[in-house]
């Protein structure tokens, strides 16, 4: 068990009909580090987003994320034998994620999400992205509406501060000169950032981008490392990534757990995955008794 | 019992018009995804050329055998309506194939509209009443002075329905247009790569969702004996619920759709009241999009994230 | 393949445009043979007979052949010289002067409504200035008001409504009801009215929130139909078929429009005239159409409004961002509702007589064509598809001169509904979405561009 965990994510299993996607997987992410979970397609990486982003709603095992201090752990299982979703601790709640529904994971757990297909809202300006991200907040100081509707000056404050916001993850992300262009004419690299940007504008405390570097030529693969490094060490927002290509797993994550139809097969640092026989052999896709073989044959 | 036995009967015909008008809102919904909401309206047209057939075939021609003239009404009606169906489709949807996904819907209201008052504007507002035919009847049972009767009407409708269903079931089964629609109901861009002439395909659905639905306004007509220009939308939402129900773009689930609107439409009306009949059907509709979307025989549509 | 020589390319164009054209009459002669060719009348004993009509069948004929090769002949060709022809620059300076006009559209436009009633008077007189405020005037204001209700369902928040004449219905009968029964006034009834609207809008979204696309469509439609039907068989409460009449006319601060002592009329002294409620109920439509499109126009500023458009550009994403949607959907059915009960509301008070006629499905039909055609979402395309849609089918009406040309039998009212329909779908080939598809942001940080329709995205609900 790891005390400083983020997330715990525990016997988890999730059947479509009879296609078992995960089969009782347990793995957990630390705070401030960047978690990765890879494995080869169809390995189950989505649908575990997915189950912890409330998109679906596991078939067995229970998910839970901490927002308090380590000691607060030690109330999940009391937690998970009431019929309730979250229990207060000192400096923050516990939630059982798999008992939310999708807007509340984001809403009160602060789990952010992006998707493996990028969900922009593409006719809508790179700025009001941003600031449909920020809805929740927006909403409190708009009073639900009816202090907006009469335009007392509370609710432009607080559009503002939303607006200033917006434009410094505009200049981190390098697309402050297109704010004001609409989403869908941004150029693919682009638009992941824009959507891990659309992301932590909801204050998460975790962060799950789904192949965020997919379809991205190497210089911009470069940037999004860099992106997610500073992520990791400027904000509180820890960070799991699915990713598919090895290379930039391994230059960021400080942990990584790897999947294969739906099974965990390694856990560990990057070091220790690395070089784990099974991992080769998942990925190449052979029996582990032949990996050494394969490998030279390719020149691993 | 008796009178139950009685709106069986009545159901399942009224039920066999709306199957029949059904299967042309599933096949078309089947393949390109649209609500033909001009569909009703070309079943009401049908009513009508049937109708200006029969009063030819009578009048002029003098032809006294009813089952040879509905014959020729029947083939005259299928000929014109798909005909009318043809052009609208090629008029007003296939320029709008694969544009904005209100553009088409909008296009068929339109041309709902259009159709409507047209016949109004071509056939007169009133009411059209033909002298009623085949009134001849077969008592099934009776008990207590009440009689339970099955009219020739309905014997013809039913015989026409069915057969009617079996020809078509053997089209979109067996023939290659039958593959040919299937193909393009999965997926267009590839059906036409493997040289499935895709438009000229939808324009076969619509033709054939129009041929029967002439089917069923010639029979709406002999039923009920009178049409008016304004008779296309209730029945046409009727049909659209039972293809719905039936799980639309689901041939057979059009057909025991129809069977089941038919049905709850003469119970309802037997047993609670006949002002509300409308008012069930449409219930009927709001509820099973509510609690089973996907219709009695149609496959759920999952939301991939 | 050999490319066509440049010689030889217009005449098959020729023989090929013939063939259509031929087509095109075969076709219209087989459609048309039954509908216009026979005409089904009654005669002395209440039979039917048919008459024939073999002028009226080849005229019809006759023209379809020449559109055709109108079609094939000069459309096509024009059209394919304009795009070839691609003038450099072109779009730009088109944008520019779009952009001209817009600023000064709105303005203009505001100043002639306001103006309106004064500029009808001095163009008729006291005469047939009733006719044209009420007709044109009050009369598109109310689909102006209707199809800004909508638009924020369907415009905004992506979601297609079939059924929106429900919220119209209840809106009218609240208020003839309430008036009615308890004699309130007509200030009182319209808030009141508009809330039971918003309160049935969230009564009825609540089943549908599940639902996307045109099965939300159907639902809302059926929705729409239950309500009417119940409005007519449930005649102890509605009356039925008969509708509801007398209903309370609005006061002017608690003066009556009428010729008594105490009457608006006798109270200013003037001379009595039905011209002062017209006037009247013209600047309460105005106020109420203006009052929609300011609320709507501070909505999409806000964060409401921000997520309809948000969830119409993408549903999952926005609960990915922590966005209720299912309250997002039912403030929009709510919002929309209560402009829709508000426009009823003054409509029962407009006519004094309200009857389930006035609430077809044809009205949902008619009010979603304003938004579609006008561009979902702009309200000032809306306001346009109103003035054209329904300022047209009331033109037919003055028509009486083309009695002189197609003979005393000649009713051009009769055409009002078929031409409508026609140009729905004639509208929708031209610009399937709509005259006004751009966006206008909602916030900007340096300078606010319109968004190009290709982005805009239309909505799954
Ligand atoms: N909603 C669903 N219904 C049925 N099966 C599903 C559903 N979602 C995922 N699956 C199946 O679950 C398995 C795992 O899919 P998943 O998308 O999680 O894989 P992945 O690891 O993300 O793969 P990739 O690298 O291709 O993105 C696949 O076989 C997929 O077809
Ligand atoms: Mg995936």
């Amino acid at each position: 068990m790891i005390p400083d965990a983020i997330l715990r994510v525990e016997h988890l299993t999730m059947r479509f009909g009879g296609l078992v996607a995960v089969h009782d997987l347990s793995f957990a992410a630390r705070r401030g580090e960047i978690t990765a979970l890879i494995g080869p397609n169809g390995a189950g990486k989505t649908t575990v987003f997915n189950c912890i982003t409330g998109f679906y709603k596991p078939t067995e095992g229970r998910i839970a994320l901490n927002r308090g201090g380590p000691s607060l752990w030690n109330e999940l299982d009391a937690l998970t034998a009431s019929s309730v979703r979250s229990r207060k601790g000192p400096g923050g709640s516990l939630y059982l994620l798999e008992r939310m529904s999708d807007y509340l994971v984001t809403m009160d757990a602060r789990v952010a999400r992006t998707f493996q297909n990028i969900r922009l809202f593409r006719g809508m300006t790179v700025l009001e992205n941003l600031l449909v991200a920020q809805h929740n907040k927006l909403m409190i100081a708009s009073g639900f509406t009816l202090f907006g509707i009469l335009g007392l000056p509370v609710y432009a404050r607080a559009e503002s501060a939303a607006i200033e916001r917006a434009a410094a993850w505009l200049e981190k992300i390098g697309l402050i000169d297109r704010a004001d262009d609409p989403a869908g004419d941004l150029p693919y690299g682009a638009q992941r950032r824009l959507e891990i940007a659309r992301a932590m504008c909801t204050d998460p405390v975790l962060l799950c981008l789904d192949e965020p570097a997919a379809g991205l030529n190497p210089r911009e693969s470069t940037e999004l490392n860099e992106l997610l490094l500073s992520i990791r060490d400027e904000t509180d927002t820890s960070v799991l990534l699915i990713e598919h290509d090895m290379s930039v797993v391994m230059q960021i994550s400080d942990h990584v757990v790897v999947l294969d139809y739906g099974v965990k097969i390694s856990d560990g640092s990057r070091e220790d995955v690395r070089n784990d026989p099974k991992v080769i052999a998942a990925y190449l896709g052979v029996e582990e008794d032949e990996v050494e073989a394969v490998a030279s044959e390719v020149g691993l | 019992m008796e009178v139950f036995v009685q709106q069986l009967i009545n159901g399942i015909t009224l039920g066999s018009i709306y199957g029949l008008i059904a299967i042309g809102y599933t096949m078309v919904f089947g393949i390109i995804g649209m609500v033909n909401f001009a569909h009703g309206d070309v079943f009401m047209v049908s009513s009508f050329i049937a109708l200006v057939a029969a009063l030819v075939l009578t009048t002029w021609l003098g032809i006294s055998s009813v089952f040879l003239s509905l014959f020729i009404v029947l083939i005259v009606g299928m000929l014109l309506t798909s005909l009318v169906s043809w052009t609208i489709e090629r008029l007003a949807y296939r320029p709008l194939r694969g544009s904005f996904r209100l553009a088409p819907l909008i296009s068929a209201i339109g041309m709902s509209i259009f159709l409507m008052n047209f016949v109004q504007v071509a056939q007169g507002p009133r009411n059209k009443a033909v002298p009623p035919m085949l009134q001849q009847v077969i008592v099934v049972m009776e008990r207590d002075g009440y009689e339970v009767t099955v009219s020739y009407r309905q014997l013809v409708i039913w015989a026409v329905t069915a057969f009617l269903l079996l020809a078509f079931w053997y089209v979109v089964s067996k023939t290659s247009l039958g593959r040919a629609q299937r193909a393009c109901e999965q997926d267009q861009k590839m059906a036409s790569l493997t040289g499935v002439d895709v438009d000229q395909t939808i324009s076969i659905t619509f033709v054939i969702g129009a041929a029967l639905a002439a089917v069923a306004g010639t029979m709406y007509l002999m039923y009920y004996g009178v049409v008016s220009f304004s008779d296309g939308f209730v029945p046409g939402i009727k049909a659209f619920t039972a293809a719905v129900l039936g799980g639309i773009g689901s041939i057979p689930g059009a057909v025991i759709g129809g069977l089941l609107i038919g049905l709850i439409e003469t119970m309802w009306s037997a047993y609670f009241s006949i002002d509300y009949k409308d008012v069930a059907a449409f219930s009927v509709l709001v509820i099973t999009l509510i609690f089973l979307p996907q219709g009695i025989l149609g496959r759920p549509e999952v939301e991939k994230v | 393949m050999t490319a066509p020589s440049p010689a030889s390319e217009p005449r098959t164009d020729v023989a090929r445009a013939l063939k259509h054209a031929a087509i095109a009459g075969l076709v219209s002669f087989g459609m048309l043979l039954p509908l216009i060719g026979f005409r089904t009348i009654q005669d002395m004993r209440n039979e039917l007979v048919l008459e024939t009509r073999p002028l009226l069948l080849a005229s019809f004929v006759l023209l379809t052949i020449a559109g055709s090769l109108l079609v094939s002949l000069v459309l096509v060709p024009w059209k394919q010289r304009r795009a070839a022809a691609h003038i450099p620059g072109e779009s730009v300076r088109r944008a520019h002067w779009r952009a001209h006009v817009a600023k000064w559209l709105v303005p203009f436009a505001l100043g002639f409504v306001v103006l309106y009633p004064v500029i009808v008077l001095l163009g008729t007189g006291f005469g047939g200035a009733v006719k044209w405020i009420d007709n044109f005037g009050i009369q598109i204001l109310i689909y102006v008001m209707l199809g800004w209700g909508l638009n924020i369902v369907v415009g905004l928040a992506g979601l297609l409504d079939l059924g929106y004449v429900a919220f119209y219905a209840v809106g009218a009968y609240s208020y003839a009801l309430l008036a009615k029964e308890f004699g309130l006034s007509f200030w009182i009834l319209l808030p009141l009215a508009g809330t039971l609207s918003a309160f049935w809008g969230i009564l009825l979204g609540f089943p549908v929130l599940r639902l996307r696309g045109d099965y939300l469509a159907i639902v809302t439609l059926a929705f729409g139909e239950i309500i009417r039907l119940i409005l007519i068989n449930w005649v102890d409460f509605t009356g039925g078929y008969a509708g509801v009449s007398g209903i309370p006319r609005p006061t002017f601060f608690g003066i009556p429009f009428n010729a008594n002592d105490d009457g608006f009329a006798a109270v200013f002294g003037l001379e009595f005239t039905p011209l002062y409620r017209t006037i009247f109920l013209y600047y309460v439509i105005l106020g109420l159409a203006l009052l929609t499109a300011f609320v709507t126009v501070r909505l999409r500023r806000l964060p409401v409004g921000r997520a309809w458009e948000a969830l119409r550009e993408d549903e999952i994403a926005c609960r990915s961002l922590g966005l209720n949607t299912t309250n997002t959907k039912l403030t929009a059915f709510a919002m929309g509702a209560m402009f829709g009960g508000f426009a009823g509301s003054f409509f029962a008070a407009r006519q004094g007589f309200i009857s389930p006629e006035s609430f077809t499905f044809m009205e949902s039909a008619i009010i979603l064509a304003i938004v579609v055609l006008g561009g979902m979402g702009s309200m000032i395309g809306v306001a346009i598809a109103a003035v054209a849609m329904i300022g047209g089918t009331e033109i037919m009406r003055e028509l009486e001169f083309l009695k002189l040309i197609f003979g005393q039998d000649f009713e051009p009212t009769q055409y009002r509904m078929l031409l409508f329909g026609l140009a729905m779908v004639l509208i929708m080939i031209w610009k399937p979405r709509g005259l006004i598809s751009t966006r206008e942001p909602s916030a900007f940080l340096k300078e606010r561009k319109t968004v190009a329709a290709t982005f805009v995205e239309e909505g799954r609900g």
